[in-house]
């Protein structure tokens, strides 16, 4: 417990150094992730952190230094050639994007790789620690590494504010950039400098292996939430350094835990919280929409079903008033005929219809099961869809030349979608079949020709 | 033929006995890699591979914990769980999430990979893999292997690649389909989920035998460098896959050769000889590569430089117009290493000369042979601009430009059919269509032509 409260409360002064400059990497590599996820080039970062490693083992070779903002320096221009190099195999070469990502990637880092076994072999070197970049060592980080990846995240996100809107525009339109003359392709390179200035700032927390995951992460979390940039840019900010956070606690707390893969473990936690219940774009709140849309069509459908099986026996040329036949209701086994339905779904939308007023119980009948009708309301609403439901059918066989079978849409629209005119041919034609609900004739236009020829059909209001 | 005198040259400088086995298993690996990695790069789904190697880290360090032994079954089931489930959980991302695709693998991979890492520090007392040897292997220590026996990391290599080859001879016909255009495979009742998936299991079996010999870095060079460098030598899908292999080989090959004179990483030197062998490809491979592109550009350059001034000499000296009036002037035409080069070899074939100049200022003149080439420019550019003038109604003051862009492509037999169509001695300008005395033809322009398409 006092390990939790010591965690929490940042007691100790290294983990108080230590989380402070994990939470500010988190921050700034969070905001600008925002603009390379929105880019499209959430890897780009993958590439850039791996092709510095050869940049840190060259910087040591040659400067005999292990002073970490001269190593970050190496890592920096070595992460430059890699976005050099990606420009020129995308300029200069048919290779696509994809293959030349991975080739920069394992080319920079296999020569690293090399460099590092030399720089093991070198007797100066055997100390190094430059293994420490791979997978990260933030536990060790002293004050003035701190201070120096501080600056650099200080640094990246000030030119992120002041550029603002360019690097907006860059992602999401670019061609109106090039449009109005200003120079997308250097924007462009500015911010794939940025993102290798916070790889680099990052390697010695999270190492090159999981940097990508700094800057990928916390925007794809963020995006779930909101549409807006500003906001995401923000959140993004606030996921990073809350997984710094956590992360460099965690180590603090836990000797065994070291700090990079908490670090990223804990933004892929915030990630699948956020995917799973933000509103709007979580897939749960899409779920519900997607139930509710369901369910309203079933309840729908129901009640349709309900009208056209009352109409069937109306228009049955037997003997018998068919306001009675009404009166009997419909029964369960003629429901369950008439569509796909389970008895048990077909009981659940009985009972919220029933619950909704649009349905009343009829009694049993004399083969023994329960029978339904529609109450007035019920039967208004049911007009109305059926009326819909045959328009839109009409209008796909008649106008768009489309099998209806193949489309069973909430068509209780298509009054808005298609144009007036249309939608009083088809209901004239409706009326000249016998088929528009007569609870909606009264509302029709005149039109006597048409009405002439219903009236055999026995529809008499 | 000058491969083998290469690999001639690596044999003497290899080291002999057991080192053989670090050399060629680092070959293996590359062919592997190499045959598989290509469906990657045609699918475009490099950066899998990538996603792929790191994150199988978690299902070798499970497989580890639970059986406790280093048992390559057990590590291989692991692996192939984790990897078929980073592709699909990423596809479910970005479909279930509507997460971009490239971000949904990012945040995959890492995860897992984190997992992985955490999996492997925590367990550090009782594992012997440290996760420095996940990316770089330990392919060196091959070379202890005792005489006489095949070491394990090969042989599993070998087996994986012979299942490949196995599953590439019998179903070629729908891994094609698949790897170009997995929607009309589908159509053509092609399951194409199940080779895609069925790929993705045999990279990650290459994947896990690889990686104890050579770390996953190596095995990510391998599987995209080789696969792009062979789409850029060839478009033949069968010839592809098969250099890519080979390619792979190589760079296995080189590469290790090469660490092991300089005393260094065998996986970190092959796979930045993979990316050597890449960079001479996107350079100079025939069809595609950068310098035979910029050769042809700069050719067809100098070429349209050469006409441009034989075209201006002719207009000063047989049609005895003022310099001013020439389009561009000749002296400007000649200037620059452009000019330079261009005025050198026109001298060279004998087209223009030094000697006699009749204009001092310009410094040389049309020769005949000259004269005759610079005939058929004028013409082609004069019975274009009578031809834009008729069928294209332009203004007058419009035709120049595009004919002087045009002059250059128009062939004879073009030449012949714009005469007849135009049926006119003069150009819209009213200057005379000149007519090639010496027709039929002294070949000259049609080899021009031909060096340019």
């Amino acid at each position: 417990m006092s390990d939790l409260t010591r965690f929490i409360l940042l007691e100790d002064y290294n983990t108080r150094i230590v989380a402070l400059g994990c939470m500010v990497l988190g921050a700034s590599c969070g905001a600008l992730g925002t603009f390379t996820l929105l880019r499209g080039r959430a890897l780009v970062a993958d590439t850039l952190s791996h092709a510095s490693l050869p940049g840190v083992c060259v910087a040591f070779l040659l400067l005999g230094t292990r002073e970490l903002p001269l190593l970050l320096l190496g890592a920096l221009v070595f992460g430059v050639l890699g976005v050099l190099s990606l420009a020129w195999i995308r300029r200069a070469t048919p290779v696509k994007e994809d293959a030349a990502l991975a080739i920069t990637l394992s080319v920079f880092f296999g020569l690293g790789i090399c460099l590092l076994i030399s720089v093991q072999h070198d007797p100066r070197g055997a100390h190094a620690g430059l293994e420490g970049f791979i997978f990260g060592k933030a536990a060790s980080m002293v004050r003035a590494d701190v201070i120096t990846s501080g600056c650099t995240a200080l640094l990246v996100l000030l030119v992120l504010l002041g550029g603002w809107r360019w690097f907006s525009l860059l992602c999401f339109d670019r061609s109106f950039g090039d449009a109005i003359g200003r120079r997308m392709g250097a924007i462009d390179l500015l911010l794939m400098a940025l993102v290798c200035v916070c790889t680099v700032a990052a390697l010695p927390a999270v190492g090159l292996v999981m940097a990508v995951a700094l800057l990928t992460i916390p925007p794809a979390a963020a995006r779930f939430w909101t549409d807006r940039l500003n906001v995401m840019c923000g959140l993004s900010a606030l996921f990073g350094a809350i997984a710094g956070y956590v992360g460099a606690g965690a180590s603090a707390v836990a000797r065994d835990l070291s700090t990079g893969p908490v670090i990223v473990l804990s933004c892929a936690l915030i990630f699948g919280v956020s995917m799973l219940i933000a509103p709007g774009r979580g897939v749960l709140a899409r779920g519900l929409v997607r139930l509710r849309m369901r369910r309203r069509m079933a309840e729908q459908n129901l009640l349709r079903a309900i009208y056209e099986l009352d109409e069937q026996r109306a228009n049955k040329p037997s003997p018998g008033a068919s306001d009675l036949r009404q009166e009997q209701g419909v029964t369960l086994d003629a429901l369950a005929l008439k569509r796909s339905w389970s008895m048990a779904q077909l009981d659940v939308l009985i009972t919220r219809a029933t619950r909704a007023g649009n349905l009343q119980d009829a009694g049993t009948t004399g083969v023994g099961t329960r029978s339904y009708r529609l109450t007035s309301a019920g039967r208004q609403a049911a007009a109305r869809l059926v009326r819909a439901h045959r328009l839109w059918e009409l209008f796909l066989i008649e106008q768009a030349r489309i099998a209806p079978d193949h489309v069973d849409r909430d068509a209780d629209a298509i009054e808005h979608v298609l144009p007036e005119h249309v939608i009083a041919d088809l209901e004239r034609q409706l009326i000249a079949e016998g088929r528009l609900p007569r609870e909606l004739l009264l509302d029709m236009p005149a039109s006597p020709h048409a009405i002439q020829r219903t009236s055999n059909a026995g529809v008499s209001a | 033929m000058s491969h083998f005198l290469a690999l001639g040259a690596l044999s003497i400088a290899l080291p002999a006995g057991s080192e053989w086995w670090v050399v060629a298993t680092a070959a293996l690996c590359g062919a592997v890699c190499g045959l598989l990695g290509t469906y990657l790069v045609l699918r475009r789904l490099s950066m899998l591979g990538d996603a792929l190697t790191h994150a199988i880290l978690p299902g070798l360090a499970g497989a580890f914990l639970l059986t406790g032994t280093r048992n390559p079954i057990a590590m291989l089931a692991g692996a192939l769980v984790v990897g078929l489930f980073t592709s699909a959980a990423s596809a479910g991302l970005s479909r279930l999430g509507r997460v971009q695709q490239d971000a949904a693998l990012g945040v995959v991979f890492t995860a897992l990979f984190a997992l992985g890492v955490l999996l492997i520090t925590r367990a550090a007392d009782q594992v012997d893999l440290d996760p420095g040897c996940v990316l770089y292997g330990m392919l060196e220590t091959l070379a202890l292997t005792p005489a006489g026996t095949v070491p394990r990391q090969f042989a599993m290599l070998a087996g994986v690649l012979m299942l490949s080859v196995l599953v590439f001879g019998l179903f070629a016909r729908q891994i094609k389909l698949v790897s170009f255009h997995p929607e009309l495979a589908t159509s053509l009742g092609v399951p194409a989920g199940l080779v895609h998936y069925a790929m993705l299991t045999l990279i990650t079996a290459a994947s896990v035998a690889s990686f104890e010999a050579v770390g996953s870095i190596l095995v990510i060079a391998m599987l995209v460098a080789p696969g792009a460098t062979a789409l850029l030598l060839t478009h033949r899908w069968e010839r592809a896959f098969v250099l890519a292999g080979v390619i792979g080989g190589m760079a296995g090959l080189i590469g290790s050769v090469a660490a092991l004179r300089l005393n260094t990483s065998v996986a970190g030197a092959s796979s930045v000889a993979a990316g050597v062998l890449f960079v001479l490809a996107a350079l100079f491979s025939p069809s595609r590569g950068w310098v035979p592109k910029r050769w042809r550009l700069a050719s067809l350059s100098l070429r349209i430089r050469r006409e441009d001034i034989l075209g201006a000499l002719y207009r000063i000296q047989v049609e005895h117009r003022p310099l001013a009036d020439v389009h561009r002037d000749t002296t400007s035409l000649a200037r620059g290493l452009r000019g330079h080069v261009a005025i050198w070899q026109l001298s060279r074939r004998g087209f223009v000369s030094h000697e006699a100049a009749t204009k001092p200022q310009i410094g040389f003149e049309l020769t005949k042979p000259g004269i005759i080439y610079a005939t058929k420019l004028l013409r082609a550019h004069r019975l274009w601009e009578a031809y834009l003038a008729k069928e294209g109604s332009l203004p007058s003051d419009h035709l120049h430009d595009p004919s002087e862009r045009m002059e250059h492509f128009i062939e004879e037999a073009l030449a012949e059919k714009l005469g007849a169509e135009v049926q006119t001695q003069l150009d819209p300008h009213g200057r005379e269509i000149p007519v090639s005395k010496q027709s039929p033809d002294t070949g000259i322009q049609k080899k021009e032509n031909n060096r340019i398409s």
